[in-house]
């Protein structure tokens, strides 16, 4: 997987640095809980040298025209905040300082948008439906997890951004996520980081 | 600063003929050459210094549900846009029709005027509506008729879309969009409940039937809360002529709480175009408004009015499923009409919020000749009723559940398959002919609504036949 990221990193594309990242590099994170520490300890174990280097080099945020990408909140990159409300959207909005903020961290697709008044609010997006995104407003996408969503659905989450027609278009794909389960219950790992994957928590 | 677009300008290679409308958030023009089958205006928002920053979201949000919007009669189809930074316009059709603020002055109308007008918005409200859109600024300028009586709503500028980001979702100083018809849930904030929009063409109806407007014309913020607890004064003690069933639809639509109102558009149109039907209550003989005491407890309550939440999106054509039975006219066979009774309680116990529609078609009336009350044309259509309503009561069903239809036609087979079309039928259940017997019940009728009417078909053959 990471191997993968790699080469598409080496490519072009735009690779920022996770909590889990972070933590799997030996940075100590508290919010992780047991079987997330669990996990860690599993991915460690797995890194070679050269993935130890590409981790190392990866960005907390990468600014482009007006687009930012970080993996949590752009406020304070590094300390992985949750933007879970209009108000750390706010944070988050004004501290990047673009157009279009895209994050992950929490795993739910939404979009905040700001209007007149520049409060951020919240709108629940519709999978599959172009929204467009006029550079009028700000906007912050949470993308969603491709790897665990936790909205009660077991689809993988994405999004797409067209720049070309200024619009933003969110996604869900199923996956195999039995063979994902049979992966990680081989591994040793807990069986609740397997489980929540057939019922997306 | 560009210069302002007038009478021969070409933009993006459009060329403008005659300015047919100046309002304060947008200029429109025909255009003219031959762009293509449709007729074509451009509406170009009065964006730059000094307009209001709400002229641009309209725009924005205008092109975002137009663009949006499954193509129909019932608003204008969106042919080009532009951008919004450079050359905002958008290119839509133009719908050749009356406006109905052009008909405002021959209020009080004729009652079944009304009913055809007001059926006619309630479609075009409701095709909107099973797309989570609310137009939310429904008013006689937004609504036109085509030559053949459809009504087409226009201007979506303040309209919500339950699939994109709502941009006029603001905590906005001042209510956004028509004072004289917005529901009271709207002018405190609340975008995304349908009913908001039945409740201005209960606006648009009242004013129709008594020339008056319901809650006048407020100029503050205070005079247009009045509405929260004051309520209008009964249509018929401004024009004694108006049916109950009218003054209980309008006053329906007017309710304070949207849970009150009808929960569809769909039902209003059934209403108005089946209004002997329709269930009277003290609303359609209402006399005068509340009377002191009502009306002080109204107004301390509506000092905590709490808008009711809005329906949960996409559940428009769920909302009291219509499952139609065809009772053949002179039906003698009564296995068969059990058989049907029993297909209409299997209908039930698998949604028990449908409502049943018992149908059955006559000849048109002019065709039917007879001598005394029970042979002429009236007395046959109450005695059909009759039949339906004995056809119907071991059901059950409480009175809006249950609704009955005699039509009128030489076409029994076409006369279903309309109603199923117009009323959004979900289900018809129709009695088969005896096994070997031919033809089929209502004359080929069952063939036809199992050819072609767009929902599923029961065809029901009691055991014994077989």
């Amino acid at each position: 997987m990471l191997d993968l990221v790699e080469q598409y990193g080496s490519k072009g594309a735009v690779v920022v640095l996770g909590n889990h990242d972070a933590a799997a590099m030996g940075r100590s994170d508290d919010a992780l809980n047991r079987n997330a520490l669990a996990a860690v300890d599993w991915t460690r174990a797995q890194l070679g040298p050269r993935q130890r280097e590409f981790l190392a080099s990866l960005p907390l945020t990468v600014a482009e025209d007006d687009f930012l990408f970080v993996h949590a909140s752009a406020a304070a990159p590094g300390q992985w905040i949750y933007v879970s409300g209009p108000r750390e959207a706010a944070e988050s909005i004004d501290a990047g300082g673009a157009v279009y903020v895209f994050s992950g961290h929490v795993h739910e697709q939404k979009l905040y948008y700001t209007g007149t008044s520049g409060r951020p609010m919240l709108f629940r997006p519709v999978p599959g439906t172009p929204i467009p995104t006029s550079k009028h407003h700000r906007w912050l996408a949470i993308v969603g997890s491709a790897g665990q969503p936790r909205d009660g659905n077991n689809a993988a989450c994405y999004a797409l951004f067209d720049t070309e027609r200024e619009r933003v278009t969110f996604f869900r794909v199923p996956y195999d996520f039995g063979a994902a389960m049979r992966k990680i219950r081989a591994a040793g790992l807990p069986d609740r980081l397997a489980r929540r994957l057939e019922r997306g928590l | 600063m560009t210069k302002l677009p007038e009478t021969g300008s070409v933009i993006d290679g459009f060329r403008l003929g005659e300015m047919i409308h100046a309002g304060s958030m947008a200029t429109i023009f025909r255009l003219t050459g031959d762009e293509g089958p449709l007729p074509l205006v451009m509406k170009i928002p009065r964006l730059g210094p000094g307009e209001r920053a709400v002229n641009v979201i309209g725009f924005e949000v205008c092109r975002t549900v137009l663009g949006a919007v499954a193509q129909s009669r019932h608003h204008p189809t969106l042919v080009a846009y532009g951008d919004v930074e450079t050359t905002p316009y958008l290119v839509m059709e133009h719908i050749d029709g009356v406006r109905l603020d052009d008909w405002l002055g021959r209020a009080p109308m004729p009652p079944e005027e009304i009913a055809r007008l007001g059926t006619a918005m309630a479609l075009a409200l409701s095709d909107l509506h099973r797309q989570d859109v609310v137009h939310l600024d429904l008013k006689p300028t937004n609504v036109l008729f085509r030559s053949n009586g459809e009504a087409v709503l226009i201007d979506f500028g303040l309209a919500h879309h339950g699939h994109f980001p709502d941009l006029l979702a603001e905590e906005l100083r001042i209510p956004l969009g028509n004072w004289v018809y917005m529901a009271p849930e709207q002018v405190l904030g609340v975008r995304c409940d349908p009913r908001s929009d039945i409740f201005a063409l209960g606006g648009i109806l009242y004013e129709l039937a008594t020339g008056r407007l319901p809650f006048g014309h407020p100029a503050t913020v205070a005079e247009l809360k009045r509405r929260f607890y004051r309520d209008p004064v009964p249509p018929r003690t401004l024009v004694p002529s108006t049916p109950p069933w009218l003054q209980e639809i309008v006053l329906r639509c007017l309710e304070v709480d949207a849970r009150d109102r009808y929960a569809s558009a769909r039902e209003i149109a059934l209403a108005l175009s089946t209004p002997a039907e329709i269930p009277l209550t003290e609303r359609g003989s209402r006399e005068r408004r509340a009377g002191l005491p009502t009306l002080a407890r109204r107004r301390i309550r509506a000092a905590r009015f709490a808008p009711a939440p809005c329906p949960p999106p996409s559940t428009e054509p769920q909302v009291m499923r219509v499952v139609a039975v065809a009772i053949s006219p002179q039906e003698v066979n009564e296995a068969l009409r059990v058989a049907l009774r029993d297909a209409a309680r299997s209908a039930i116990a698998a949604d028990p919020g449908c409502r049943i529609a018992c149908i059955t078609v006559v000849p048109p009336a002019a065709t039917l000749s007879g001598v005394g009350e029970e042979n002429s044309a009236t007395g046959r259509h109450i005695n059909r009723l009759i039949e339906l309503r004995g056809w119907a009561k071991p059901l059950e069903l409480p009175e809006e559940r249950v609704t009955y239809h005699v039509l009128e036609s030489d076409k029994p087979g076409a006369a279903l398959v309309d109603y199923v079309r117009m009323n959004d039928v979900a289900h018809i259940v129709i009695g088969a002919p005896a096994a070997g017997t031919l033809p089929w019940r209502f004359g080929g009728a069952g063939a036809q609504v199992v050819g072609s009417a767009p929902c599923t078909v029961t065809v029901v053959r009691p055991r014994s036949e077989g």
